[in-house]
């Protein structure tokens, strides 16, 4: 099988290793990687933040760069929430306004073949065991557009419960959003805050090492949180989780390291 | 809408000082927690909920979709029972409306139902101008009256209130409205709930003009309903003379049968019961039993435009059962007055800025008072897609566009303040267009990753006075695979010439 890495900007930018692991962790499954060249941002903080016209241009960039896959994963949750749940709302908009299919048609080729990773892994590869080994506490923290814009369920837990060596702490209050909601972390600063700072408190009555997202936007934000605070738990992609295994890391994915290379802790 | 809410500042700075205050914090917390689990109960309880909330969502939609008609069969049917009807385009002239037949009956004081339609308006300022006294006889918005307060929740107005806070309120400003507070009030429920019952047992036992609202108002027999917890409302609507309900026309539905979802939908969503303790219906007069007269004024406010605007018309379904205040992680910590109108929360970040129009500071601040979580779609009862009509209303402060005023349609500029974020917005649009121009910023931004600053200036202070800065990593994932795997084909999807360190 032969699948298209959706990398996404934030991971091609600030979080290379997730887009490694992903690699490493795939290609171990014996999932053939591409990583099309002219593939870009999907568009969401144009979008969420009103930018609709913005955003079309890279609708067309996100069908005109996987066109030739049958699948397209990536290992953002929210991203994948953008293609699947607000290309078709743009597509309706453009031909509304009087401006042909030609969006509607690309956000359509888009939503079938678009899945976020845990999605991937455990709808069409059926994989819940992908023969990793971590040996820390880990806590989940559930992201708003995995949990109910994707309706990811339990998929996360159900991977991160077959890791060897990996102790899955319960995250009080798990569902509640994290405070980062892309440009809200900049334009609400003190609620945002606030909530980060909850969800920190949280993540530290767990007592686990590390909290794990599907997102590392999410990450980013709570990652910075704890920083700041000086803490030591340190937040991680589950795809660098995945992609662990006993004889150390592939492709040169040291899953969870700090150093700065790795955004959070400088 | 109410006066009372205007020269409130923006969104985001009123909820930094209200995010600062703990003991709001904490009452909020405290009380949004409570709910919010009790009705996850309640809902759990019935497999058919999801039919439910589809069923009210459809019977919503078919009737604003059609509510011209509606209303017309509800008027004929409401003066064929015996009522009058009044049409108010805005709420100046709800209110003079209810000043002038309150001013018919010769009263000074008139007992009210809790009513948001009421809030909206600013009814009790009004009619305090023309020197008339509104008692509310709600226990919260009687807590509220008292001290001399804004509701901050539209279901539970004194949500910010602790107990101690209240009983300090009964103890200090009953005596003036009525019936003191007995001395040495403790600050147990009991006790505070039987303070305010006294309290108000006068005032029910003399008023001879009842205001209201209604929850539902049944087109096709003209009936009115209220649904409450306390049996307040059920006093205000049957012992006054005179009977003037003031509603929203979006709260109209077809039939009793329509009702029947309502009632099952609503209690459920937002006091977590079963069943609401007190259902009060009523049509027109009926001789020997009620209010002699009745008066229903139906009112506009920028209903009708709301309902010109496919996307945000949704917002009309709302039923104000406030569950999706109570599982808003903003709202729990910004609290109700932040939003700068009686419609807090979620709900009212949609519904302000599309009553009232987008131009003023605070209404163009609302759509971006959310994190677009989605808390609030998954619990609301009637599927309002809150996130997608808040990004929709994002879009028209940004860019501007059509939007129905009063009637008439008309095209609006973008908001003032956002040029620079726009040039922003395009400028990453066009380069994300432009691989190319991407790689080369990126790889600027690779190689001088160690003179970034730490803390931002400008925006980006917001970011970095709580938050470390994530670092811009040494090699982008797009130059790691160029090195390691070969080159792609810049405009597409090859997989050719993987070549690279496996």
């Amino acid at each position: 099988m032969r699948v298209a890495l959706f990398v996404t900007c934030i991971n091609d930018t600030l979080y290379p290793r997730t887009g490694q692991a992903v690699v490493t962790l795939l290609e171990r499954l014996g999932v053939e990687v591409d990583f099309p060249g002219a593939q870009s941002c999907c568009g969401q903080p144009q979008f969420n933040t009103g930018y609709r016209h913005a955003t079309e241009p890279l609708v067309h960039r996100f069908d005109r760069a996987f066109r030739d896959y049958a699948y397209v994963v990536t290992p953002s949750g929210s991203c994948a929430a953008m293609v699947r749940d607000n290309y078709p709302r743009i597509g309706a908009k453009a031909a509304a306004e009087g401006r042909g299919r030609e969006l509607a048609d690309a956000a359509a080729r888009a939503v079938p073949k678009t899945y976020e990773l845990t999605e991937f892994l455990v709808d069409v590869l059926k994989v819940t065991d992908v023969g990793a080994y971590y040996p820390h506490t880990v806590t989940y923290h559930p992201t708003c557009h995995g949990l109910r814009m994707l309706g990811l369920g339990d998929r996360p837990r159900r991977l991160l419960e077959h890791v060897r060596g990996l102790e899955l702490r319960e995250l009080p209050g798990a569902e509640e959003c994290c405070g980062f909601g892309g440009t809200f972390a900049v334009k609400n600063p003190a609620v945002s805050a606030a909530m980060g700072a909850d969800k920190v408190r949280a993540v530290a009555r767990t007592g686990a090492s590390a909290v794990c997202t599907v997102d590392n936007s999410c990450l980013m934000h709570i990652g910075g949180t704890l920083a700041r605070q000086g803490s030591r738990v340190r937040p991680v992609h589950i795809a660098e989780i995945l992609a662990a295994t006993e004889d150390g890391a592939e492709g040169g994915a040291v899953p969870g390291a700090v150093d700065g290379a790795e955004g959070g802790a400088r | 809408m109410s006066g009372t809410s205007l020269g409130m500042p923006a969104f985001p700075r009123a909820a930094a000082v209200s995010t600062g205050d703990s003991r709001l914090r904490a009452n909020l917390t405290h009380a949004t927690h409570t709910i919010r689990d009790k009705r996850a109960r309640a809902v759990a309880e019935l497999d058919d909920w999801a039919q439910l909330r589809a069923a009210g969502a459809a019977v919503k939609d078919r009737t604003l979709r059609h509510l011209d008609h509606y209303l017309e069969r509800l008027e004929e049917s409401v003066v064929a029972a015996g009522g009058r009807v009044h049409w108010a385009a805005d709420a100046e002239e709800a209110n003079r409306i209810v000043t002038r037949l309150v001013r018919e009956t010769g009263e000074r004081e008139v007992v009210k139902v809790k009513s948001m339609a009421t809030q909206e308006i600013g009814l009790n300022e009004a009619l305090a101008e023309a020197g008339i006294r509104a008692y509310e006889t709600d226990l919260a918005e009687l807590i509220v009256q008292l001290g001399d307060d804004l509701p901050s929740h539209i279901l539970v107005p004194a949500i910010h209130r602790n107990r101690s806070e209240i009983r300090d309120i009964f103890l200090r400003e009953m005596g003036s409205w009525g019936r003191p507070a007995p001395e040495g009030l403790s600050d147990s429920p009991a006790e505070l709930a039987e303070a305010a019952r006294l309290h108000l047992r006068e005032k029910f036992l003399t008023a001879k003009v009842g205001i209201s609202g209604a929850n539902f108002m049944v087109a096709e027999s003209g009936t009115l309903v209220v649904v409450e917890s306390e049996g307040n409302g059920r006093m205000c609507l049957t012992l006054p003379e005179t009977l003037i309900s003031v509603v929203g026309i979006e709260k109209t539905v077809p039939t009793w049968q329509d009702l029947e979802i309502f009632l099952q939908l609503l209690p459920r969503s937002s006091t977590a019961e079963r069943m609401n303790p007190y259902t009060t219906t009523w049509t027109g007069t009926t001789d020997g039993d009620g209010p002699r007269t009745f008066h229903l004024v139906l009112l506009d406010n920028g209903r009708t435009d709301t309902l010109a605007d496919t996307v945000g018309r949704q917002a009309l379904r709302c039923i104000r059962c406030s569950a999706c205040l109570n599982v808003c992680p903003v709202y729990e910590r910004a609290g109700g007055h932040a939003y700068g109108s009686p419609y807090p929360g979620p709900i009212g970040a949609i519904l302000t800025p599309q009553l009232r129009g987008i131009e003023g500071s605070l209404e163009a601040s609302l759509p971006y008072a959310s994190s677009l979580c989605g808390a609030c779609y998954e619990v609301c009862p009637v599927a309002i897609d809150i996130p997608e009509v808040l990004v929709h209303l994002r879009e028209r402060v940004v860019e501007g566009g059509p939007v129905t005023r009063r009637g008439t349609r008309t095209v609006l500029k973008p908001a003032r303040g956002h040029a620079a974020e726009r040039a922003a917005m395009r400028a990453a649009a066009w380069a994300f267009d432009h691989p190319g121009a991407l790689r080369g910023g990126m790889r600027l931004a690779s190689r001088t990753r160690r003179l970034h600053p730490r803390r931002l200036p400008g925006p980006g202070r917001a970011w970095s006075d709580s938050r470390e800065l994530p670092a811009v990593a040494a090699e982008s994932f797009r130059d790691w695979w160029r090195r390691t795997r070969g080159e792609q084909r810049p405009d597409g999807a090859s997989g050719e010439g993987r070549g690279g360190v496996r």
